[in-house]
């Protein structure tokens, strides 16, 4: 278990892409020490800019620089940066602008500070955007390949991070492929899909459901937009029956996209875990658990739908 | 009351705040220290309100819009009596009340919920034109921050309250100088503040902002001004009463540690 944040890795892989490519410039708004765009500040002062609390203007001077040439990395934490949806839908999404949105502390999983910091809106908001790519890595491996693909893509991408630790759960060799989601396991019963953080306890939940005889196929969805409708399709064709899981609301995320899929295939059947309400302040243990994103919920959710 | 009995408050305040944190173990120190005082004069010398009643419809509204910092207005409310000084222990954790950033859904003694900074003057506004369209002679009080001033809203609503007369809108001024990662001018400068505002048609005033006496004079002056708001800019320093948090960033949004608390309640103490 490595255990590093997904931010913490952003931060890092970060200062050697902006080596790698001059063009790479990063805006942040008085969250540079969280967002770990410190990192790239330190290195590279002349191409880093700070905005100040002032996340509107950072989202519109981030596609001006789009405009003129540049890769903006625009950051902040996911709920005050896409808190700003309307600059982002004008002046990046209708505008063609190639800026990189990097949204941290998403999720309940912050913790502490509440509501009012965690991004729980965030991939829904984005998902509605033409032409918007959405990406979450689930551990800190993937966040680098996933960064350096981002690099190259051309248009703009969110890029949605963890405050906390996460576990390892890819392989040091592993490779990014926009669009496509990674089977972790296989599982004839039913399909897991889950996104972020939280791939990790839902391998455990998978865990729990083999003790029960329960075989579960464990899919990690990094790229929620455009979500990998072949490996929907394979799940809704085969057993039909799908869990889906995040740590963002119940609305419009990765459930819901995965929903659209199956309701246009007409075939399979689905469960979401997500956060239904607006959450609250505690230890991220004790939110996971009370808003169902433990693995026990998890596996629950799973027995359930197979007895339905 | 007093000003020594507002100083008694304010000093039993601050080690609130601070048994809060270290109890809590994450929150935010800095800010919280530096407008404790402009809370415990509002709240015990000049505001209209009834702890028993909190949802009186005459009483002088209160938004909180550096949410970040409610640890001083909890304090301030528990003391005041909306709620058990106990509770205060509860701060940040599971099921609480007391949420990291204020909730008036769970603690409806908050006039609103906060915590995305530069929205709350704008919720004040409304409450202000609100009074006035309804021809109630409440008031309503504003604590907004430095670094919160480069967010676009806030001269948005700057622009409007004076438009609409809003004589019964005070805004003060938290400007202890240091927001999140460094020095509000390093980041991005305010100055000339006061003149900003002034040139938004603001009716400004300067004080101390750790000075009782100057506090109360500046609310009553706000008070008697007719026909425009008034924005009381406070110099203040940043962590106040706790002299290894002064002035420094680092303890914008940290939490001591049992023994940094139990430092910082002494010498919170040994004050006059
Ligand atoms: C819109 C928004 N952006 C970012 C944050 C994260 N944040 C919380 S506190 C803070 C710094 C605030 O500094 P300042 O406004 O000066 O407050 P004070 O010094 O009084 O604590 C930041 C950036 C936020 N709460 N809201």
């Amino acid at each position: 278990m490595g255990a590093k944040a997904t931010r913490v890795a952003f931060g890092e892989a970060l200062v050697r892409l902006g080596s790698e490519n001059p063009d790479i410039v990063v805006l942040d708004a008085d969250l540079s020490k969280s967002t770990m765009t410190e990192y790239f500040a330190r290195k590279y002062p002349g191409r880093f800019f700070d905005l100040g609390i002032a996340e509107g203007n950072m989202v519109g001077t981030g596609a001006g620089m789009a405009l003129a040439g540049k890769i903006p990395f625009i950051c902040s934490f996911a709920c005050f940066v896409i808190g700003r949806f309307e600059q982002i839908r004008m002046s990046i999404a209708y505008s063609r602008a190639n800026v990189k949105i990097v949204g941290t502390h998403a999720g309940i999983g912050i913790g502490e500070d509440g509501y009012s910091q965690m991004a729980l809106e965030d991939i829904a908001l984005m998902r509605s955007l033409p032409n918007m790519a959405v990406i979450q890595p689930a551990d800190a491996v993937e966040t680098e390949r996933a960064l350096e693909y981002i690099v190259t893509h051309q248009g703009p991408v969110f890029f949605r991070l963890m405050r906390q630790k996460t576990d390892d759960i890819n392989p040091p060799d592993y490779q990014f492929r926009f669009g496509k989601g990674v089977i972790l396991r296989r599982g004839k019963d039913v399909s897991l899909m889950a996104t972020g953080g939280v791939v990790a306890n839902t391998l455990k939940a998978a865990d729990i459901l083999g003790q029960k005889g329960v075989a579960a196929q464990v899919v990690n969805v990094p790229t929620i937009k455009p979500v990998d409708r072949e490996l929907i399709a394979e799940a809704a064709f085969s057993h039909g029956k799908i869990i889906t899981v995040e740590d963002h609301g119940i609305t419009g995320g990765l459930g819901s996209a995965v929903s659209e899929v199956l309701s246009e295939l007409g075939r399979g059947r689905i469960k979401r875990v997500a956060v239904e309400d607006f959450a609250e302040s505690g230890d991220a243990e004790g939110l996971y658990r009370k808003y169902g994103l433990s693995e026990d919920n998890i596996a629950r959710k799973a027995l359930e739908l197979l007895q339905d | 009351m007093e000003i020594s009995d507002l100083k008694a408050i304010a000093k039993e305040l601050r080690v609130d705040i601070i048994r809060m944190l270290v109890e809590a173990g994450s929150g935010h120190p800095g800010g919280s220290l530096s407008c404790i005082d402009m809370l415990v004069t509002l709240f015990f010398h000049k505001m209209r309100h009834r702890p028993h009643e909190p949802t009186w419809p005459d009483r002088d509204r209160f938004v909180l819009s550096k949410g970040h910092c409610v640890p001083a207005l909890y304090a301030v409310l528990a003391k005041a009596g909306y709620f058990a000084r106990e509770e205060l222990a509860t701060l940040r954790k599971l099921n609480s009340r007391l949420q990291g950033h204020p909730d008036r859904h769970r603690l409806p003694c908050l006039e609103t919920s906060t915590g995305s900074l530069g929205q709350g003057l704008s919720l004040a506004l409304g409450m202000a034109l609100a009074g006035k369209t309804a021809q109630k002679d409440y008031r309503v009080y504003c604590v907004i921050s430095d670094g919160e001033c480069q967010a676009g809203q806030v001269w948005e609503a700057s622009m409007a309250a004076p438009k609409f007369r809003l004589d019964n809108l005070c805004a003060l001024l938290d400007y202890n100088k240091i927001q999140l990662s460094g020095a509000v001018k390093n980041i991005m400068d305010l100055e000339p503040l006061l003149d900003k505002w002034r040139a938004f048609n603001w009716h400004t005033l300067e004080i101390d902002g750790h000075d009782f006496a100057a506090i109360i004079r500046a609310l009553d002056e706000a008070e008697k001004t007719k026909g425009r708001p008034t924005l009381i800019l406070c110099q203040t320093i940043k962590g106040k009463g706790v002299s290894f948090m002064e002035g420094k960033w680092e303890w914008h949004g940290k939490a001591p540690n049992r023994e940094e608390g139990e430092r910082a309640i002494q010498e919170i103490l040994a004050q006059s």
